[in-house]
């Protein structure tokens, strides 16, 4: 698993899941799967613009990028890309 | 047994024992204070009742009992007027009552025992067999209370709470007691030849036929007049009534009808919160400057909300998800505080006439569902529960997607209130792995599928809504965590014009488009409502009653919790030693509300459901025998 991987599912399991046990690398929606509830996407990015130092856009706030754990990957990616 | 239950009767209380049937009542004298005493008895005590609640209409009832059947009463109280109309009119009586009880009859002759509760269920009424015996009480604390029964949470009810918010009678959260469901008589036969056999038999049910042959106009006139006509005959009572008022539509509509249809000098009672999200001191300023009562307020704060919460645990016998019983017990102590034993409120009101977002979100689901690919219904989501900050906050991709209609959910008869249960059922992740397996064949909603009414699937969408609302939540946690417990834990009884046998009736049958009018909720009650409050409470956005949640129990600005016993029950070794919750879980959710980032419903649900478990578990598991908190042991 990446560095990005790991900081994001560790903040998932700390933050989100509270000791639940979920496939995160496995489950292709979050929201589906109850990971994320009407706060925990607010909270999800704060924690990438704190860690990563850059700043999600309301158009960018879309299940295509914050919805599995490959998606986010991806999204911090191209941030990071500038 | 009946000293468990001292506070729902302080001021007399009596036994009566004979052959094969003991009774037993703790008496909170509200009409005929000298004659009203129970258990009561007539002829010659071939019949002995012990009652909770009131008959509102037994003028009228005793009445035609005096003057068409010859009946004799003794007393002036609506008690005898019970045991007289079971005399007349034997188990249909119940039919004719218009009020809120809980009672048990003994019929010596017949030797049978005849139980029956309210349509609705505003008294409560808990029973089980021990050892041959049909025990029962208006608390399971006083079934417990007999030798020999034992205690022990029943895990499939427990899946109820973090399903529906609260187990649905006949299923309580202990094992082996039942719950008499509303609107239902239960019979026990005690003769030999049936040798105890209990029935239970429903007497009555909501009926959602539409009845379209008026216009707006007449059934606004129909809603006044039945409504000063719920609140007159809910003002009969030998002690004072009070009112409360919220600052919201319902309550303060009550106030309005009881001081311009009455006569009653009306005085007023209010909780309001340090937190303005939840603060409505406001609105409860303007209804009372407008009705000119007299008015006590008192302020829950945080911090008193976690105080007093062990106390509701003792009371409310069940885990919650909400805190919000805590504030209504510390506003019923106002109330006694002040000399009252009787309030009016206006619960039953959002249920009975469509004022719950769950309602206007399943009208807007259904809606955009019919056109998935609609840009623009899915907007109308933003008109929901305004007063959720971090909802609002949400982007619109993850607002839809929040509420997205899955093609399945549309043919689900719990269409509207799927949401809420799945969101509910997330609380199951904190679950211990024991108790999980024991659940994972349990689904609360297949075998609430097998409870419903045969005419249901033919009732209009918004009326299922209504009928889940009316008959789960309302019975199962409003009129009792939030009801019935937090009022008579200080010795308090609540009564509801809303909740008038005449007015449900007639509300079921109204059409939908009377009570949500677009999205305008509760649309007839407002028309009716002009003249009686205050224009800004008409117009405002509905704002459910709510209190904070885990801020009451850990300051999430110094991180420490509130009160000793916090710690103590979510101690990873007390979580364990419950054996329900997983303590890793637990102590995870813990440190998030400590670090201040709980700001979501789902952790503070969770919060909420796990604390009020250990609580439970504790007062009724671990120190029953101690008996009441020490705290309570001074009610005056």
């Amino acid at each position: 698993m990446s560095d990005i991987a790991q900081k994001i599912s560790d903040f998932i399991v700390d933050n989100l899941l509270l000791g639940r046990t979920v496939d995160i690398v496995g489950t292709s929606s979050f929201l589906e799967a109850g990971i994320i509830d009407s706060t925990g996407v607010l909270e999800l990015v704060q924690f990438l613009e704190e860690t990563w130092s850059f700043s999600v856009k309301d158009e960018e706030m879309v299940p295509e990028n914050l919805d599995s754990l490959a998606r986010l990957v991806a999204f911090v990616n191209k941030k990071l890309a500038g | 047994m009946i000293g468990t239950l001292r506070h729902r009767g302080p001021d007399a209380r009596g036994v009566h024992v004979d052959r094969a049937c003991g009774l037993a009542h703790a008496r909170l004298s509200i009409l005929d204070l000298t004659g009203g005493g129970q258990p009561m008895a007539i002829d010659g005590g071939d019949l002995v009742i012990t009652f909770n609640g009131e008959i509102f209409n037994y003028i009228e009832l005793r009445s035609e009992l005096e003057t068409k059947h010859g009946r004799r009463f003794v007393t002036r109280s609506d008690t005898e007027t019970i045991l007289h109309a079971y005399a007349v009119w034997g188990d249909r009586c119940v039919e004719r009552m218009n009020g809120q009880w809980a009672f048990a009859l003994w019929d010596r002759k017949r030797e049978r025992l005849f139980c029956a509760r309210d349509r609705i269920g505003v008294r409560p009424f808990f029973w089980a067999i021990h050892e041959g015996r049909f025990l029962f009480g208006s608390e399971v604390k006083a079934i417990f209370a007999h030798p020999g029964v034992r205690r022990a949470l029943d895990l499939h009810g427990l899946h109820e709470v973090l399903t529906f918010w609260c187990a649905a009678a006949p299923r309580t959260v202990w094992q082996g007691v039942s719950e008499l469901p509303p609107g239902c008589t239960l019979v026990v036969d005690a003769s030999p030849r049936a040798g105890g056999r209990v029935e239970v038999k429903r007497y009555w049910q909501l009926d959602y036929t539409i009845d379209d042959s008026k216009d707006e106009a007449e059934r606004t006139e129909e809603l006044l007049a039945l409504l000063v006509d719920a609140a007159r005959i809910r003002l009969r009572a030998d002690v004072p009534v009070g009112a409360y008022v919220s600052g919201g539509l319902d309550s303060s509509v009550i106030a309005g009808v009881v001081k311009r249809h009455t006569q009653t000098p009306l005085h007023t009672f209010s909780v309001t919160f340090e937190d303005p999200d939840y603060d409505e001191s406001g609105f409860q300023r303007e209804v009372v400057e407008l009705l000119g009562t007299q008015h006590e307020t008192v302020s829950a704060s945080h911090e008193l909300i976690g105080r007093v919460f062990p106390e509701m645990a003792w009371f409310m016998e069940t885990p919650v998800v909400r805190t919000a019983p805590a504030p209504l017990y510390v506003l019923a102590g106002l109330v006694r505080q002040n000399g009252f034993k009787v309030v009016l409120t206006g619960e039953g009101s959002d249920e009975m006439l469509g004022g719950y977002d769950i309602f206007k979100e399943a009208k807007i689901r259904r809606f955009w569902g019919r056109q998935p690919s609609s840009e623009m219904r899915p907007k109308l989501l933003r008109r929901l529960y305004p007063y959720l900050k971090n909802l609002q906050a949400q982007p619109d991709a993850y607002l839809k997607a929040f509420f997205h209609v899955r093609p399945a959910d549309l043919d689900s008869p719990f269409f509207s209130h799927l949401p809420r249960w799945r969101l509910t059922q997330q609380i199951k992740g904190f679950l211990s792995q024991d108790v999980k397996a024991a659940l994972a064949r349990h689904d609360p909603l297949e075998e609430l599928r097998g409870r419903l009414p045969r005419e249901y699937t033919s009732w209009h969408p918004f009326a299922q809504a209504q009928y889940l609302e009316s008959t789960i939540l309302l019975p199962g946690y409003i009129l009792s965590s939030q009801g019935d417990r937090p009022a008579m834990g200080h010795s308090i009884e609540g009564r509801f014009p809303f909740l008038d046998a005449r007015l449900m009736d007639w509300a079921a049958k109204l059409p939908p488009r009377l009570k949500m009018s677009g999205l305008d909720e509760k649309h007839i009650l407002k028309r009716a409502a002009r003249g009686l409050v205050p224009p800004r409470v008409l117009e405002r956005p509905k704002q459910p009653y709510r209190a904070p949640d885990a801020a009451s129990f850990i300051d999430p600005v110094t991180r420490r919790s509130r009160h000793a016993y916090v710690d103590e029950l979510l101690s990873p070794e007390r979580v364990a030693r419950g054996g329900i919750f997983d303590p890793g879980a637990v102590q995870k959710l813990v440190e998030k509300v400590r670090s201040g980032t709980a700001v979501g419903v789902k952790d503070n649900m969770a919060f909420v459901s796990v604390l009020s478990t250990q609580l439970v578990i504790d007062r009724f598991l671990e120190r029953f025998e101690s008996g009441l908190p020490a705290s309570l042991q001074a009610i005056p």
